[in-house]
């Protein structure tokens, strides 16, 4: 399968509807990189016409920004802003959550002004669309389906409900957690964490979290963040519950149940 | 004898409302020692939120049952302060129940009102001292509100109460005085009141006099008590009844996500890239201070925040790093930030200007270990009833740390440099970026 780079189609003198901006974690990160391939998987289905960075890319600067390293953060905003508007890019997905918020959030005051779709919308676009056709029989229907709300998703976007409608075509039995949507409690990735060890305390936010998803007993973990996917994936495996619960990106269930 | 009373008087509530009035504009003054900054755009999505947030209290919602109690507290505060107005000026005047023969049957619907808030008040007040005291709810016994703090919020409650059983006992025996044709109380009759009547015949059997010496204590008591809880206030997490309505005004608008953009180094990071746009260098301007190290530091928005809180703790609440047990609170980020600034103020004002004390709000109040819990994943800012954002402070005081102080942990340097050297926090090669894509099948 191709995946298109964007100075394919500069060179073509061709214009993409979507750039889908796949981010560090969905880049290099193993876990992650299963999403980002679920993700391309799903374009590819519903033939969307969209372009990947590829090697252009660079990391939004958001980790950067909140660990107090403004100027790292506007080196890299710049960088970032330079070759979108080279490109003329107006449209772009992601599936990170972070590089959403700062890409639709912060990069228009510093001169990157796009129009930024984070994949649970983008796909709860596609199945009210009806490009998105589930299985009759897909493997997670029925399943007891949690969903973690990503910080930087949620009270930072207020996107509480898009990802929810992409996990109901699953025709699952979906389950909150005691903290969810305004109220739902970090993963403990954000604001840099996941790159330095947790400070001093009780117990590790992941865990404390992942404790708590575990507590109604789901047979997914939804989520809609790499860093989430995670940070609950290692809590998981600390309970040693990665026999009975998986930790699953909506894009990745939706990819297993699509037709 | 009256108007020497009367006169007395006149001289407390002027006394009073002229202190509080002149610590206000105090507070005002120590705001303002913040860094300016703009929320003024918007002006009728800022009058919808003091609508919603303050007089609403639409946060205080997310908990329904505490949101109705201290709706109670606060109407009952207001609404009751109508009736202060008659007793200020029965006081100035040496009238006595002014509006009575004025609003007629309007009236005892008024003060019928006043005395139901009146017990709910006390119900609600009984209610939240139970909660601190006896139930000991985890952000009440948190040692944030170790010392002062705990002790101020009971005072508060406490004094409320009492403010209110005032209230009731002055209008009983008012009642029983009307009933006996006793002196002027029987020159404006009231009637019995909804729940002053109750409780009236408990003072049935006392002499006139007695009768007239409770019913004056209870009217003196009540509005010295006002007034003293008035300029109480400024100096106590109580001022929140106040600046709870320019705090909601002066909201954040943007998206939570959003860190505050430094336009500063937005520049010198374009200047460096496009030197034929640098303007010439200006040799007078002082270096500017990246991020926070103190008060001075921050925005007037941020100060604003530090007095409007009311230490309730809700955003401690919900911190995944306090309730972790790390040692972050944004709790006691804002009352630290409003401690520094009046040991500022103090400092100011017995010195005519700052005179450096060799303190700042970073490292002498909150610690390194403190800002390094945080995920900025914004619980706190959401949780809030009179939108502060404890993060935004957070956030200025991380930035001079690793800006002014290099003051970073060794994996947030390796990621920094490998964000510079690979385009991403890892340790990857920047070629392998799009690898993953030739692995698709």
């Amino acid at each position: 399968m191709h995946v298109p780079l964007m100075s394919d189609y500069f060179a073509n003198g061709e214009t993409p509807e979507v750039l889908f901006w796949v981010g560090c974690a969905g880049s290099f990160d193993q876990r992650a990189q299963k999403i980002t391939k679920a993700f391309i998987s799903i374009l590819n289905k519903v033939q969307v016409k969209y372009a990947i960075l590829g090697k252009e890319e660079a990391c939004t600067g958001d980790p950067a920004r909140r660990a107090g390293n403004e100027f790292l953060f506007q080196m890299m905003a710049y960088q970032n802003i330079q070759t979108l508007n080279n490109y003329n890019i107006q449209k772009i997905v992601t599936a990170c959550p972070h590089c959403f918020n700062t890409l639709k959030n912060e990069y228009p005051v510093l001169g990157g002004t796009y129009e930024v779709i984070h994949h649970s919308v983008f796909l709860q676009q596609l199945i009210d669309e009806g490009k998105i056709k589930m299985k009759e029989e897909g493997s997670f229907k029925g399943k007891r389906i949690t969903y973690h709300d990503s910080c930087y998703l949620g009270r930072a976007n207020n996107i509480y409900e898009a990802p929810r409608k992409v996990l109901e075509a699953l025709d699952a039995e979906l389950v909150e957690m005691k903290r969810c949507k305004s109220k739902g409690l970090c993963c403990g990735a954000g604001g840099a964490q996941m790159f330095k060890e947790e400070e001093k305390g009780n117990i590790r936010v992941n865990l404390e979290r992942t404790n708590e998803a575990l507590e109604i007993q789901p047979e997914v973990i939804a989520s809609a963040c790499p860093f989430c996917n995670t940070m609950l994936t290692d809590g998981v495996k600390n309970r040693e519950k990665e026999e009975q619960v998986q930790v699953l990106d909506i894009a990745e269930l939706i990819a297993a149940s699509m037709l | 004898m009256q108007i020497v009373l009367q006169l007395i008087f006149t001289i407390i509530a002027i006394a009073g409302i002229g202190l509080f009035v002149r610590r206000l504009m105090g507070i005002r003054k120590n705001i303002l020692l913040g860094r300016d900054a703009n929320y003024t755009d918007q002006p009728s999505a800022r009058r919808k939120n003091v609508l919603l947030l303050a007089f609403g209290q639409k946060k205080m919602f997310r908990n329904p049952l505490v949101a109705i109690l201290h709706f109670f507290v606060y109407a009952g505060f207001i609404i009751i302060n109508i009736e202060v107005l008659e007793i200020i000026l029965d006081g100035i005047l040496g009238t006595h129940r002014l509006f009575a023969p004025v609003l007629g049957a309007f009236y005892s619907f008024l003060i019928n009102s006043f005395e139901i808030l009146a017990v709910l008040v006390i119900f609600a007040c009984a209610t939240f001292l139970a909660r601190r005291n006896i139930i000991k709810l985890k952000r009440f016994i948190s040692k944030d509100l170790d010392g002062w703090p705990r002790s101020d919020a009971n005072y508060i409650l406490i004094t409320e109460i009492v403010l209110m059983l005032l209230f009731l006992t002055m209008n009983s025996t008012d009642q029983v005085l009307q009933s006996k044709g006793y002196g002027h109380y029987a020159a404006h009759p009231t009637g019995p009141f909804l729940i002053s009547g109750w409780i009236a015949p408990l003072f049935a059997g006392l002499s006139n006099g007695m009768l007239v010496a409770i019913e004056r204590s209870c009217w003196w008591l009540h509005i010295l008590g006002i007034l003293a809880f008035m300029n109480y206030l400024p100096y106590s997490k109580h001022l929140h009844i106040i600046l709870a309505f320019p705090n909601a005004y002066y909201a954040r608008l943007q998206p939570l996500g959003i860190i505050n953009n430094m336009p500063a180094i937005q520049n010198e990071v374009l200047y460096a890239m496009q030197p034929e746009l640098a303007p010439a260098p200006d040799t007078n301007a002082a270096p500017a201070r990246f991020g926070a190290k103190d008060v001075f530091d921050l925005t007037w928005r941020n100060l604003l925040d530090a007095y409007s809180c009311t230490e309730c703790g809700r955003c401690s609440a919900a911190c995944p790093a306090n309730m972790t047990g790390k040692l972050l609170s944004p709790r006691k980020i804002m009352m630290d930030t409003r401690d520094r600034l009046e040991e500022v103020s103090r400092n100011i004002h017995a010195n005519g200007t700052f005179v450096d004390d060799n303190k700042s709000l970073l490292h002498n109040y909150i610690s390194v270990e403190e800002l390094r819990a945080c995920t900025t994943c914004n619980a706190c800012v959401e949780e809030c009833p009179v939108s502060i954002s404890p993060l935004e402070i957070i956030m200025e005081l991380r930035r001079c740390l690793i800006m002014e102080e290099s003051n970073a942990p060794q994996e947030w340097n390796v990621m920094s440099s490998n964000i510079e050297n690979n385009f991403a926090p890892w340790k990857f090669s920047p070629d392998d970026r799009d690898k993953w894509a030739s692995e698709m099948l």
